[in-house]
């Protein structure tokens, strides 16, 4: 490049663009590792201005705020959460006046107003919300979820919308989360590259306490709030919903699990405790947070300006693990897509049971099992419905299945399809005997 | 404490409930650290990095921050920095970020400085009020040396910040002993059951939950403790072995057969809990309680060996954990218990005996501490908790030592002493990022010698005009430390891999050119968010920090951690 000259842009040239001068460096002038194809100038920078992209989740605010000075001018937000004041250690948009109110809206109007032209529109809801038509008015997808539910929702979704026909309707969907001083970032090309579901056997549920060791040999205080969780609530309060967020329940539980602790000579129930175990409270600091969503929001600055090869192009790498609470430590690689995953490969994938389990002893284990994570199952084979959540009468006519064992309900190697109410997919599962 | 009246209830206050969700992580002490601290950030450059650096420091409370910049709002700095707003102007940049920052928490006093740093550094003691010390570079060397310097005399940590484009790197100076207690380590992979070593009170408490075994009912053969079962088959197992416990691998291997063929099978479940639990703690269970290398190192520093009256309590808690050492070829006994299948009362009692131990290994120390700071004729004790804390983590203790940073002084070449042959060797390593790290020192030489005017020590960025002009300087410059680095460790890299190495070099300097000193606001989030980690942990002392210099490629989303 002869001389760094600045082009005119449509799109707010002159002075409005001097505000871009550092952007644009990268905008205007190609690197070492760019497309020999690639053309950086103002096709780049009007690209990014009329990019339609959507941010969501805990990692909310530090996606706005990125996107939002990485030169993106139309972001969208979802969140069905309020303010919270243990939020405000880490969502930096928000103030002690805010408790209440919704993230969204807050957040939105709060980058509004600091990053002059971008324009963000918050929706406060759920995700599960919208459908089809609304997702496919973006480019891509920024997440930072909480729920791996609702991660996998978002993810089943985009599969689905895939039309090999229609480019545009392959919508990049870029995944953060953190616990403490750990987290990830990853990007997914739906049905392309390896998705959420592919890779669910990362992200394994807590195995939980068995009740019997809740009900008559505890050991450890959260072995006492456990108990006063979900056993003592249920004799004593039944007709009240417990409300995590109540003080007054949360003191019910910490005094009952107290006096629970104290029956057994164990030591260490306090308040905190009860609140982190009722809650399932995971850590979250601000750092993290910073780390994990600017990964995530560099993926989707590569990807809609090609300003530099990205995370998630097909063969390579697409997922950054991030650990800091020892030294700092990254480790980026390629997660490989499954044949036989349920949303988007196209074979059963193989689970190994044991004939002897009742339906019931089953449907249960698929909560816990890393690969299934299913809370409230339908399943059925080819031939026959084994059991039915709902409707009513349906759970009812198949409920007498639940004590019988697998090997009188199905043949080993059979197929099995399973829904779940928080899915919109069926799952197939080849169910295989062990020895 | 009586069990008839109830316990008050404390409910958290607003401080708790507004940092519950750190206050997991580092507890109230962490806390109390980050509160009595003052963080200075001396900026400069397009300056976001350390914006964002604070903006993460700012939310967990830290007491005070001062922001050192004597720059003016500009246009640029809108497009960039969040911290910022269009009413600003032509403003100082040092004011307004303060500001802004300032409203992230209310308990959080900011300051800013808008002098130059080089009248700023002139002023003796100038220094002392800061706990930690964050620099953004561009700096020119001379001021980086003179800052470095300054802040090791007062044992003050540094960081040392690039962020330019889709690259970042910092180095952290810490004092020259950093010792660490509470390091947090992984608690899956710390369980410290002492089975080989049972003290009396262990042996005869396993004994006794293992009389008659075979005749127990299954519900009793199912609870037995899986510490206990270890116990009692390792005692079954020197009986056929002269007395010795398993030596090697494949003598575990065979002890664990012998654990598994003791678990009943016959009984309603047709397995036991314990005896899986038992199986599965063999191999990381029956270990000799030796100290890990990173605890001998602090048992043999000089500072341990040599204690003054004025040493730091660290060390002499560590002396006197040396003298136990010695005495007992093991390190006191952590006192907790893993989670076991088990009846609770059974597991109450022996939850005790490990307890009851851990106490008196912690007298014992603490004996010797007395001892030691009479010895010494020291006046203030060591506070009790502190040679607990110890005694508790002793296993997984940590030392660091602060290294300099490499400071481009003109017409001196970088020096990397006892690191040389680590970093020449490191060039041809592909999963290493020294070549980008040199690619920033090559940068900071560039700019060293170009200045942007001849006020304040300001200084220019390769590519701000010239690209290309710029990208062929800096490669040359990055070139030489590379030949420099090679021939001060004493070693040769043939062809093709010298070519690679250089070609390699001559990229990371032409990306970094090709940002011309801007900074993304992406990398630099990102990278705020790696430094205030580290800040957090130089300031609590807890968990393990970066050894010395962290390098983030945001292009490939790598990142190296290495020591220079």
């Amino acid at each position: 490049m002869a001389e760094d000259s600045k082009p005119n842009f449509s799109n707010g040239a002159g002075a409005q663009r001097l505000r871009w001068k550092y952007l644009d460096n990268i905008l205007n002038r190609p690197g070492p590792f760019t497309d020999p194809d690639w053309e950086p100038g103002e096709a780049v920078v009007e690209g990014l201005s009329r990019a339609k992209i959507l941010g969501a989740g805990g990692l909310g605010c530090e996606i706005l705020k990125n996107l939002a000075l990485s030169g993106f001018k139309d972001i969208h937000v979802i969140d069905m959460d309020t303010i919270d004041v243990s939020n405000l250690n880490r969502q930096f948009l928000f103030r002690h006046a805010d408790v209440g109110k919704f993230k969204a809206e807050v957040a939105a109007r709060f980058v509004e107003k600091r990053v002059k032209g971008v324009k963000i529109t918050p929706y406060c809801g759920k995700i599960q919300d919208k459908d089809e038509d609304y997702y496919m008015q973006f480019a891509m997808i920024v997440c930072g979820l909480d729920s791996i539910e609702a991660r996998r929702w978002i993810n089943a979704t985009l599969v689905g919308m895939v039309d090999e026909n229609d480019p545009d309707s392959l919508k990049p969907l870029i995944d953060g989360g953190t616990e403490g001083f750990k987290g990830q970032a990853r990007v997914i090309f739906p049905t392309m590259t390896s998705c959420i579901e592919c890779q669910l056997d990362m992200h394994a549920p807590r195995a939980a306490v068995p009740l019997c060791t809740l009900a008559t040999i505890p050991r450890q205080p959260q072995h006492c709030i456990e108990w006063a969780h979900i056993i003592a609530w249920e004799e004593e309060r039944k007709d009240i919903t417990l409300d995590n967020d109540d003080p007054e329940h949360i003191t019910w539980l910490y005094q009952k699990a107290l006096k629970r602790a104290q029956e057994f000579n164990i030591s260490g129930v306090t308040y905190s405790m009860t609140q982190g175990v009722v809650k399932n409270i995971i850590p979250a600091i601000a750092s993290t947070n910073a780390i994990v969503a600017a990964s995530c929001c560099n993926e989707a600055f590569k990807i809609a300006t090609s300003t530099n090869p990205f995370l998630g192009f097909p063969e390579t790498d697409n997922y950054m693990m991030y650990t800091g609470d020892e030294s700092i430590y990254t480790y980026t690689f390629q997660h490989m897509k499954k044949p036989d995953c349920p949303v988007c490969g196209n074979l059963a994938k193989n689970l190994e049971v044991d004939p002897a389990f009742t339906l019931q002893d089953f449907i249960e284990s698929l909560a816990e099992r890393p690969e299934a994570q299913l809370k409230k199952p339908t399943i059925r084979t080819e031939a026959k419905s084994l059991y039915y959540q709902s409707p009513p009468a349906l759970e009812e006519q198949t409920r007498p299945n639940l004590s019988k064992k697998l090997n009188e309900l199905v043949s080993d190697g059979e197929e099995v399809a399973i829904s779940d109410p928080a899915f919109q997919i069926t799952f197939k599962f080849k169910l295989l005997f062990s020895k | 404490m009586t069990a008839t009246t109830p316990p008050p209830l404390q409910g958290p206050t607003s401080k708790e409930k507004k940092y519950d969700r750190q206050l997991r992580l580092w507890a109230a002490s962490g806390q109390a650290a980050l509160e009595e601290s003052h963080i200075l950030l001396i900026n400069s450059g397009p300056g976001v990095v350390g914006v964002e650096t604070l903006k993460n420091l700012v939310l967990p409370g830290i007491g005070q921050f001062t922001i050192l910049d004597s720059a003016i709002v500009t246009e640029a700095d809108l497009g960039v920095n969040f911290f910022l707003e269009e009413e600003h102007l032509g403003g100082f940049r040092a004011e307004h970020t303060c500001n802004l920052l300032k409203e992230l928490n209310p308990d959080v006093q900011g300051h800013y400085i808008t002098e130059p740093v080089e009248s700023f550094l002139s002023k003796p003691d100038i220094l002392k009020p800061y706990t930690l010390i964050l620099v953004s570079a561009p700096i020119s060397p001379e001021l980086l040396s003179r800052l470095e310097t300054n802040a090791v005399a007062s044992a003050i940590p540094t960081f040392y910040i690039h962020c330019i484009g889709f690259y970042s790197h910092f180095s952290v100076h810490l004092p020259s002993a950093f010792p660490i207690v509470d390091t947090h380590p992984d608690p899956v992979t710390t369980a410290d059951l002492r089975l080989l070593t049972p003290w009396p009170a262990l042996s005869s408490f396993a004994e006794e939950k293992t009389t008659e075994l075979e005749e127990m009912s299954h519900h009793d053969h199912g609870h037995v403790p899986y510490a206990v079962l270890l116990l009692y088959y390792l005692e079954e197992w020197k009986k056929t072995h002269n007395g010795q416990v398993p030596q090697n691998y494949r003598e575990k291997i065979a002890f664990r057969d012998m654990v598994t063929i003791g678990a009943r099978t016959n009984n309603p479940e047709g397995a036991e809990e314990n005896y899986d639990e038992a199986v599965a703690a063999v191999l990381k269970s029956l270990n000799p309680a030796e100290a890990s290398s990173a605890v001998r190192e602090v048992f043999q520093a000089e500072e341990c060996k040599s204690l003054t009256p004025e040493s730091a309590s660290f060390w002499i808690i560590a002396h006197a954990m040396s003298i136990f050492y010695k005495n007992h070829s093991s390190l006191p006994l952590p006192g907790s218990v893993p989670d076991m299948k088990a009846k609770s009362a059974d597991y109450i009692q022996l939850q005790n005996v490990y307890k009851t131990k851990a106490r008196q290994d912690f007298a014992e120390v603490l004996d010797t501490v007395r001892s030691l700071e009479k010895r010494l004729g020291r006046i203030v004790a060591i506070d009790e908790k502190e040679v607990e804390a110890f005694c508790k983590n002793a296993a997984h203790i940590k030392l660091v030592r602060g290294r300099p940073f490499h400071v481009t002084l003109p017409g001196e070449g970088v020096r990397w002493g006892d690191r040389a042959k680590f970093a020449a060797q490191s060039l041809t390593n592909p999963d290493s990022l020294i070549l980008l790290y040199i690619a920033f020192l090559a940068t900071d030489a560039f700019t060293a010698t170009h200045p942007a005017d001849d006020l304040g020590g300001a200084v220019k960025a390769p590519g701000e005009v010239d690209p290309e002009t710029d990208a062929e300087k800096v490669t040359g410059i990055a070139l030489k430390i590379i030949d420099d680095l090679i021939s001060e460790a004493g070693m040769f890299i043939e062809e093709p891999e010298y070519s690679e190495v250089r070609s390699k070099a001559g990229e990371y300097v032409q990306e970094i050119v090709r940002a011309g000193g801007a900074e993304l606001h992406n990398i630099a989030a990102l990278t705020g968010g790696l430094v205030a980690q580290e800040v957090i942990k130089a300031v609590t002392k807890q968990y393990i920090p970066v050894d010395n210099t962290c390098i983030f490629d945001g292009v490939t989303s790598k990142s190296s951690v290495l020591r220079f």
